[in-house]
């Protein structure tokens, strides 16, 4: 069987995932990284997008981060961001509402925020 | 019924009035420690993981960054001062506001200019009717505080750190709270949050261990540039949420003494309420017998 990671998707007011996993694909600011378990002890730094997580028992999470760190080390990986969200947690509709609000308004990191969630929901 | 027996009454029922109200805060005040002690918890791991990378990156490089190397003649230090909106908390306020008088005196002490930030009303009060300069203030979200204030809090205190001291930066950042020790201890402490000591983050993050040599991505700078004020945010979230906690402990316990208070004071009142009566009644009895005997004594008088 393949070696394993621990994940700790965590956000500045919860704990959102945790959980064993063969894969980790997010977004850092020099581009997209992919962890495996047994890889070399990594700091880095988020960009907000979608992070996949492939569960080891088949099935995958994703979530939506906006800002924050991976670190990871002896097969510990931890998803640090002041938000996260999964993708399941994520209301369509509302971050619609979100984006044309954002986009009316001009503001752009709200509308980052709405479409980066809009996105992990398609990757689902 | 008597003028005094009525006094007492009113009394009774105005302090009876008052026990109902503590005894209602003491309880929310409770059912509000669980609730800011459940936060607390939340906030943990991502605290914690969090200091684990800042050691991690600042063992494991010799970055030198203005967050974490110490300036060699410190000459302005930042306070920042966490106090509640609301009073009836007994002495959580005043202490936590006297722990950052004594740190600003020792700052002083070593010759060093202090500006001071708060957070919560009643320390805006202390502050604003001593005439004393307050840089900042921020009020309103004490009682359940969100990583919104925090950041919104943290936001000037990281720039005026990054600032040069010549141009109204300050070298140093201190924070003053209420650390939540349990229901019945809180305990106002001080800590130097800026420059890192690297000390104190490997006491509580790393415990000793080894960290690994990391791979920095992109470079060692700027994760540190994006960590520190990450880390200087959720420092003081995590004391925005232990101060809540401390705060709703003292109210319990200030309203449980206030509500203990009521209850005696009742008590005393009705022994008076009692004994006016009675007096009362003993009066009217001599009066009674005594104007039948003096009646009796008359008609006595006549028959002769």
């Amino acid at each position: 069987m393949a070696a394993e990671l621990h994940v700790e998707l965590v956000a500045a007011d919860r704990s959102v995932w945790s959980g064993e996993a063969n894969l980790v694909v997010a977004r850092t600011t020099s581009g997209d990284i992919g962890v495996m378990p047994g890889h070399q002890p990594l700091l880095g730094v988020l960009e907000s997008g979608p992070v996949t997580i492939r569960t080891s028992d088949g099935g995958t999470v994703v979530a939506a981060v906006h800002g924050g760190f991976i670190s990871f080390a002896d097969d510990k990986l931890s998803l640090l961001a002041e938000i996260a969200e999964l993708a399941d947690e994520i209301d369509v509709q509302r971050a619609e509402r979100a984006l044309e609000r954002a986009k009316s308004d001009t503001d752009a990191a709200s509308e980052r925020r709405a479409e980066v969630r809009l996105r992990a929901v398609a990757v689902r | 019924m008597g003028a005094q027996l009525r006094v007492y009454k009113r009394r009774i029922r105005s302090v009876t009035a008052t026990k109902k109200i503590t005894k209602a805060m003491e309880m929310i005040a409770a059912s509000r420690i669980v609730k800011a002690q459940r936060q607390v918890a939340a906030s943990t791991p991502y605290a914690t993981e969090l200091t684990r990378a800042v050691t991690a990156v600042a063992t494991g490089s010799t970055t030198k960054h203005p967050l974490t190397t110490e300036a060699e003649t410190p000459g302005r230090a930042a306070i920042l001062l966490i106090t509640s909106d609301r009073g009836l908390a007994g002495g959580y306020s005043s202490n936590a506001i006297k722990a950052a008088e004594r740190l600003t005196e020792r700052l002083r002490g070593e010759g060093k200019e202090v500006v001071t930030y708060v957070i919560g009303r009643k320390g805006v009060a202390y502050y604003g009717f001593r005439e004393r300069k307050i840089e900042d203030s921020w009020t309103g979200f004490t009682d359940s505080p969100t990583y919104e204030d925090a950041k919104r809090a943290a936001a000037p205190l990281i720039e005026a750190v990054t600032q040069e001291t010549a141009a109204g930066g300050v070298d140093e950042l201190h924070i003053v709270y209420t650390e939540f020790v349990s229901m019945m201890t809180q305990n106002p402490v001080d800590n130097r949050m800026l420059p890192l000591s690297l000390d104190a983050t490997k006491e509580e993050g790393g415990k000793g261990e080894i960290l690994p040599l990391f791979d920095f991505e992109p470079s060692a700078e700027d994760v540190l540039d994006a960590l520190l004020p990450r880390y200087v945010e959720s420092r003081i979230y995590n004391a925005l949420l232990q101060a809540a906690a401390s705060e709703h402990a003292a109210r319990r316990r200030a309203m449980k003494s206030a509500t203990d208070n009521a209850g005696e004071l009742i008590k005393t009142l009705s022994r008076l309420a009692n004994a006016a009566r009675q007096a009362e009644i003993t009066q009217e009895i001599s009066e009674i017998v005594g104007g039948a005997s003096a009646l009796a004594d008359a008609t006595a008088g006549s028959d002769k």
